[in-house]
């Protein structure tokens, strides 16, 4: 997976600004060859309760829709999803399995004591039975 | 002209790249069934192992969520336009945490764990690497807090805000003789650190409140319940259910106790089961109706096992099983618990989404059924002097008329009055007393509804008498 290094500072900024509760959002980008990673449009964390949001993040259909839509009209295409741990290693956990989409991309960044640090990306495998890691290029 | 299925990029590979599917008009579920029949590999996708609709999986019929129409049984007709929204969810859980190390000494301690294959050197660091909380350390939390401290539970966190009573040693085994009059956290801390070293401690001197609860468990992986009154029940488990967060539920009662694991992903919760409580004092509390030391050490082990077997994730722990362990007739029985999807706190549409007031959602403290005149110990002591003609009615069981009884009383147990009313005399004074105070205002209620008027509860009961009146009378 490839990914502008802009961008991806833009979600480590993004995820430690929830710092310590779990920061998401979506990423956008082009299809063809492989997937390329040009935006990222942060969402809100729709998890009810406060101290749920450290431990989880939930992203609304209503949300993901007018988001859908607002990229589809661009000619773009969201290609996945990031997501921080907080505390935790950038590695998906059984929740994140049992709620994972097939072909999306999951960019896991690990933000430990405020600071993003290890980023990792995910893919689930067809069969539901865990993920394959995907390489994360970055370009300038 | 058929129904246009619009599939997400995420499941076009299982449909042959399309981002369209066109199909025949039905309900939803039967459009979705019949697409996952016709695209094999889009069905684990879709749906569960039980065949409903996985709950990330969002249909929209045209511009409206299912949810707010007929569910899986919204009808789609020709023209109309079906959407899958993906609804994404995830985060990081204690399996993700790194796992950490266990010392030498450790090893020796947990070498009986370490053999057992379904624990293990990986399941023992599991268990260092676990958070939990107890609500109360009393009968039940007594017992569960010794074994997972002995069992090398990592990190176990106390709530209470109570002192340590002679009447609690009969059941609270985590205190001792030496520590009545001390707070319960100091007495169950000193010793559970004696017990197992290797564990930290956390203690919360407060009584958990809507105020406090999600700040004090988010902090954990799993929350067990010693407190077994109904309004932190139905804390804990809304909690449970907002933090995501599995909540080993017990409760006791005389000889009878219960065990559930709810609030566990996919399972019930305790509101998919009792949406409302008891009106207030239905049931009695423990104080009240007595209970069998050794049973809460019963089910307060059989919490401290699952919380074990949730830390280890393991498959077959009591997540929509309800056991009911009878003592007296040593019979178990288990209830299986469905969610139910229209529950106002974990359903589809939750109408709770934050902490309530569940003193008032209980009924404690309501108008119609505490309420009553009341009369102290000293005060009854003096009328009876002054007044040879006061009838006080023992509205207590006759075994707890033998431990011990007001000179001056008559015995009508509670249950009984309602036929022997005529046996009263309704010119008279009357001042009804129990135990504690909660079954002579029920008494009072019952008496003042049958048309006597001069009617009063003693207030904190025998043991009130007791310890204001008259020593002599033993207290229970
Ligand atoms: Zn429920």
């Amino acid at each position: 997976m490839i990914i502008d290094r802009t961008v991806l500072d833009e979600i480590r900024r993004a995820v430690e600004t929830q710092y310590p509760n779990e920061g998401c959002g979506l990423l956008v980008g082009e299809v063809g060859g492989g997937v390329r990673v040009a935006h990222q449009l942060a969402m809100t964390n729709r998890r009810i309760g406060d101290g749920a949001k450290a431990k989880r993040y939930w992203i609304a259909p209503e949300d993901f829709r007018a988001a859908s839509h607002a990229v589809a009209a661009a000619g773009l295409e969201i290609v996945g999803v990031y997501h921080s741990h907080p505390d935790a290693p950038a590695c998906p956990s059984s929740y994140d399995r049992e709620h994972a989409w097939p072909w999306y991309r999951y960019l896991i960044v690990s933000v430990a004591d405020g600071t993003a640090s290890d980023v990792r990306a995910w893919q689930l495998r067809d069969d539901r039975s865990g993920f394959i890691e995907h390489a994360v290029r970055i370009e300038n | 002209m058929s129904v246009t299925v619009h599939i997400p990029t995420p499941l076009r590979p299982y449909v042959g790249g399309s981002d369209t599917v066109l199909v025949g008009e039905g309900t939803v579920g039967e459009i979705l069934d019949r697409l996952a029949a016709e695209h094999r590999n889009l069905r684990p996708h879709l749906f569960q192992d039980n065949g409903r609709l996985r709950g990330f999986v969002t249909v929209f019929v045209n511009s409206r969520n299912i949810r707010e129409l007929d569910q899986e049984a919204t009808v789609a007709a020709a023209g109309d336009e079906i959407s899958i929204v993906p609804s994404i969810a995830g985060g990081a859980t204690a399996a993700a945490t790194a796992l950490p190390q266990l010392s030498h000494q450790e090893i020796l301690r947990y070498s009986r764990h370490l053999i057992l294959p379904q624990v293990g050197p990986e399941g023992q660091r599991r268990l260092k690497a676990a958070r939990v909380v107890l609500i109360g350390a009393g009968g039940l939390g007594s017992p569960a807090a010794l074994y997972l401290a002995a069992a090398g539970v990592g990190t176990i966190g106390l709530v209470d805000f109570d002192t340590v009573d002679e009447t609690n040693l009969q059941r609270q085994i985590v205190h001792s003789t030496s520590g009545v009059g001390t707070s319960k956290l100091a007495s169950a801390e000193g010793r559970l650190k004696d017990l197992n070293p290797h564990v930290t401690i956390e203690t919360f001197d407060a009584r958990l409140t809507s105020e406090n609860a999600l700040e004090v468990l988010r902090e954990y992986d799993v929350v067990v319940d010693g407190t077994d009154n109904f309004p932190t029940r139905y804390l804990v488990n809304d909690a449970c259910v907002l933090l995501d967060t599995p909540y080993v539920y017990g409760s006791i009662y005389r000889f009878e106790g219960q065990v559930s694991v709810f609030a566990a992903q996919n399972g019930p919760c305790y509101r998919c089961l009792f949406r409302e409580p008891p009106p207030p004092g239905l049931v009695p509390s423990c104080a009240e109706g007595g209970v069998l030391g050794v049973l809460p050490g019963i089910i307060g082990s059989m919490q401290a096992l699952e919380t074990i077997k949730i830390i280890l994730g393991r498959e077959s722990t009591l997540v929509g099983r309800l056991i009911l362990f009878d003592a007296l007739s040593f019979t178990l029985r288990e209830l299986k618990l469905r969610k139910d999807p229209e529950c106002p706190v974990c359903g589809k549409d939750p109408s709770i989404r934050e902490l309530i007031d569940y003193e008032a959602f209980c009924g404690v403290g309501a108008e119609p059924v505490y309420q009553g005149p009341e009369i102290s110990a000293k005060q009854l002591a003096q009328e009876i002097r002054e007044n040879p003609d006061i009838l006080v009615i023992d509205v207590r069981e006759p075994h707890e008329w033998e431990i011990c009884r007001l000179e001056r009383a008559t015995l009508i147990p509670l249950s009984e009055l309602p036929d022997r009313l005529n046996q009263l005399d309704g010119h008279k004074e009357i001042v009804t007393h129990c135990h504690h105070g909660v079954r002579s205002m029920f008494a009072l209620q019952l008496l003042n509804a049958a048309g006597f008027a001069k009617v009063r509860s003693l207030r904190g009961g025998i043991d009130a008498w007791s310890s204001e009146v008259d020593p002599s009378v033993p207290r229970y």
